[in-house]
């Protein structure tokens, strides 16, 4: 049976262990895979434009000696005439091995991959569900840290649009001994759903709370996130919750010398720039596990030894 | 009509009271040529009131779709005047074509076409929740 990546909890703590080895396999001996799929198909379909998660889908695919096609913006595309997702999806797989879609709406992939014989990945449904954001953030954290159990983990900002928190959550809730901290104003706490079906029905610890200097010096991780314009409906509400949760050196005086600070970016000011040069900022190093831990997943949905 | 009366039919038990006429509609009664009656507001000792619903011919059920509606209706199977089964249906694992997903982000928001398909997540709570999106399904009329 093909394989897809559709939603995070899709993968066993086995699959993603696996996933994470292959990638540090990779980051050590990268040209033993610049040719495992040489002549396979990439197919990027980004029905809204997202630059850096294309990209880094594409430079994994060139990495691995594949290739790449798709479109980056809907109004480019098929669906600008009204076609519909499944029928894309099942056109596009007469020319590639492997999409990875990205789709305003939630569930597009989805039913991409109900559509079609090859594998799709959900490069990012609407606020729904970015698997691969995900794995990008557990390679990371198994990088930095060195492990993925007995963590806690603050999550800061928009918690309740913020589906890479929501994923983040959904994958880490299965190693032992990790405790959630979310800090995020009253007006964008997290889903019921990822309380109540994720969080309460697996009897993790967690607390929620307004305050994140207060809880700083707990935090082993700290995945920082961006308030979004476009998830609002009305303005005066953004800017008057945009500012509430701004990391700034002053903040980080309490916190532990190895916290490992995580941003999915693009970051507007949610991350002051003096914080840049602090070794505990691991944004930039989260960026380029995002490459080879797609590379590690491609190899891994193709079946490619 | 009683019970005894039926030779071979069902009897669609413990309906809670109010829903028996969406279920007629939703089993499409209303097209059958043989007896049925919808009994409304019988006394029940276990639930205070309920419908019944008698339909003098064997008849294909959904009985997964009845337990969705209400985790309390039986359904008896009558052959030759006697009851010969009696069905307790489980909540179903998927429900296919028939809730529909509210959430204006959804796929199925945009894409006319798309079936909706709602998945059990909690046997429990009957919860079900949109493929796509994985809105939970609101308690909703059938038809
Ligand atoms: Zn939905």
């Amino acid at each position: 049976m093909k394989k897809d990546l559709i939603d995070i909890q899709d993968l066993s703590r086995e699959d993603i262990d696996e996933l994470i080895a292959v990638a540090e396999d990779i980051i050590a001996d990268p040209d033993k895979y610049a040719e495992k799929c040489r002549r396979k198909k990439l197919a990027t379909l980004f029905y809204e434009p997202s630059t850096r998660t294309r990209l880094s889908f594409e430079a994994a695919m060139y990495e691995l000696g594949g290739q790449v096609i798709g479109f980056s913006e809907a109004n480019s595309s098929s669906a600008a005439k009204g076609e519909s997702v499944a029928d894309t999806a099942r056109t596009v797989a007469c020319f590639a091995d492997i999409i990875a879609m990205r789709h305003p709406k939630e569930g597009a992939p989805m039913v991409a991959a109900r559509s079609t014989h090859i594998p799709v990945i959900n490069a990012g449904d609407g606020g729904h569900n970015h698997p691969t954001q995900t794995l990008t953030d557990l390679l990371t954290i198994a990088r930095e840290k060195g492990r993925l159990d007995d963590l806690t983990i603050g999550c800061c900002g928009d918690l309740k649009f913020g589906r890479t928190v929501h994923s983040l959550i959904a994958a880490m809730h299965r190693y032992p001994g990790v405790r959630f901290v979310l800090i995020s104003p009253e007006e964008l706490v997290i889903p019921e759903h990822v309380r109540t079906d994720i969080l309460q029905a697996n009897n993790i610890e967690f607390l929620e709370t307004r305050d994140l200097e207060a809880v700083m010096p707990e935090l082993d991780i700290l995945y920082m996130t961006r308030v979004q314009r476009e998830r609002f409906f009305n303005e005066a509400d953004y800017i008057r919750l945009k500012d509430s949760y701004i990391l700034t050196p002053d903040k980080l005086t309490y916190a532990k010398p190895d916290l490992a600070i995580l941003h999915p970016l693009p970051r507007v000011n949610e991350i002051a720039v003096a914080i840049d040069s602090d070794p505990r900022a691991c944004y930039f190093r989260q960026v380029l596990c995002g490459k080879y831990i797609r590379m590690a997943l491609i190899l891994k949905l193709l079946g490619v030894k | 009509m009683i019970i005894g009366s039926i030779v071979n039919g069902i009897v669609i038990d413990h309906i809670p009271a109010g829903r028996g006429m969406e279920l007629y509609r939703y089993l499409k009664l209303d097209d059958m040529e043989c007896e049925v009656a919808l009994i409304k507001n019988a006394s029940s000792d276990k639930y205070g009131k309920k419908d019944i619903l008698k339909v003098n011919e064997v008849i294909d059920l959904d009985f997964d779709m009845l337990g969705y509606i209400a985790p309390q209706i039986t359904v008896n199977i009558i052959r030759n005047g006697e009851r010969v089964e009696k069905v307790h249906p489980k909540l179903p694992e998927t429900i296919t074509g028939v809730l529909r997903c509210k959430n204006p982000r959804c796929i199925t928001s945009i894409e006319q076409e798309l079936q909706h398909v709602f998945k059990l997540t909690d046997r429990e709570h009957g919860v079900y929740r949109c493929i796509y999106c994985d809105t939970k399904a609101e308690k909703q009329s059938l038809v």
